[in-house]
């Protein structure tokens, strides 16, 4: 029977991909079909059809081969889950309209027709689920280590003066990380002053001051100085608002500023060539 | 002109969403970079006692206009514990959390209108509105 659905398929590709077009530009919510040229949309269906009949084999049992060849063609597509989901389901009317109409299935073979199917659609759609689900997930955790990585890094500039520059949000993770990097970076680079630059952290609110308040209490207890830089007019407008003292530790507006003041701290100056 | 969003919190990036959301309506509202970083470090506030206190609640964002001034309205709202003393919660230095305890009052200060409403066992209703000058 399968053989028979097979050719029937393959007999009338034009016909299915043809009508598969026109219900999904009636339905479709996303303009995707509209957006495309003719020939990419001629050329796109035509494909999806006729990968979507390559999985129907002779066998009972599914070609897991092939179903991982037909996935990455199909997520090639570039198509959003929810318009994948619509275009199998299309096309599933659109071939079961058609096997009624050309005889393939009658009401008599009715219940086993069914069974070939189901079992023939569905592990396209879950395989594909499943594959961008996968896709998700790993970009998701590529972030989060990209992230990671860029979290917090202590950069030694000049003997005893070290800078560690922070950019974007920092939430619980990424205080401790700062914590930790910070602590075991001075010791190692025997730094006596660290320069905190936030000039790119968007919002300083009472859980930010907190965790600075904090690493630099700690750094002081590792015997070096803490120093607070890049904090923009408004940052310090909001601060002095929530009422945070910050009065323990030397704060400047930019890092340039913070690091003559550093050298100072430390003995030294810039000086320009004669 | 009316449209206000709002965001529900369950973890802690959610509030970075609602500050994000909260800097886009304080832009469009018209509201200066020093205003922004108020109302940003506000809801940042709000959402936070919510993750903190409550486990979730939802942050309300909304353009108002009463007469000739326009502002926004953020309210931030949860079914959590409730606040027991709430005269202690807004003096300076007092917290529960180990934190700064400059928060609420800290809000209170950052914004122009301020009001709590709370009930033990029941939940805080939090209203602050940043008026457009």
């Amino acid at each position: 029977m399968n053989e028979v659905m097979k050719q029937s398929i393959s007999d009338n590709i034009d016909t299915i991909t043809k009508r598969w077009v026109e219900q999904m530009k009636d339905n479709s919510s996303e303009r995707f079909l509209d957006l495309m040229p003719a020939s990419v949309v001629e050329t796109t269906s035509r494909e999806f059809t006729t990968l979507m009949t390559s999985n129907l084999s002779h066998r009972e049992k599914v070609d897991k081969e092939r179903l991982d060849e037909f996935t990455e063609k199909i997520i090639h597509f570039g198509w959003s889950i929810k318009f994948i989901n619509r275009a199998i389901d299309t096309f599933s009317a659109v071939v079961y309209e058609l096997f009624f109409e050309t005889g393939v299935l009658t009401n008599s073979n009715l219940r086993q027709g069914m069974d070939i199917f189901s079992s023939w659609i569905n592990p396209l759609r879950e395989s594909i689920i499943e594959e961008y689900a996968t896709k998700w997930e790993q970009t998701d955790s590529l972030q989060k280590i990209a992230l990671q990585e860029l979290s917090a890094s202590l950069i030694p500039v000049f003997e005893k003066i070290s800078v560690m520059p922070l950019v974007g949000t920092i939430d619980t993770e990424r205080a401790k990380l700062i914590m930790e990097n910070l602590l075991e970076g001075v010791v190692k680079q025997r730094a006596e002053v660290v320069l905190l630059d936030i000039t790119g952290v968007p919002v300083v609110d009472t859980m930010v001051a907190h965790h600075i308040i904090q690493a630099a209490d700690a750094v002081r207890l590792v015997g070096a100085k803490c120093m607070l830089v890049g904090i923009r007019p408004e940052i310090a407008q909001t601060i002095v608002t929530l009422g945070i003292n910050l009065t323990d530790f030397s704060t400047t507006s930019t890092l340039r500023r913070g690091m003559q003041e550093a050298l100072q701290m430390t003995g030294r100056t810039i000086v320009e060539e004669e | 002109m009316e449209h206000g969003s709002s965001i529900e919190i369950n973890t802690e990036w959610d509030i970075v969403a609602a500050r994000q959301l909260g800097r886009n309506e304080a832009k469009e509202t018209g509201f200066g970079t020093v205003d922004q970083a108020r109302i940003t470090t506000a809801i940042s506030e709000l959402a936070r006692n919510i993750y903190l206190y409550a486990g979730k609640g939802v942050i309300k964002i909304e353009p108002v206009r009463a007469g000739q001034r326009a502002g926004l309205i953020i309210t931030a709202s949860d079914e959590g514990p409730g606040i027991t003393d709430l005269q202690k919660v807004m003096e300076d230095g007092f917290t529960t959390s180990g934190g700064l305890g400059a928060g609420m009052p800290g809000v209170k200060r950052l914004m122009d209108d301020f009001r709590v409403e709370t009930e033990v066992g029941i939940g805080t209703t939090i209203t602050a509105t940043k008026w457009l000058h």
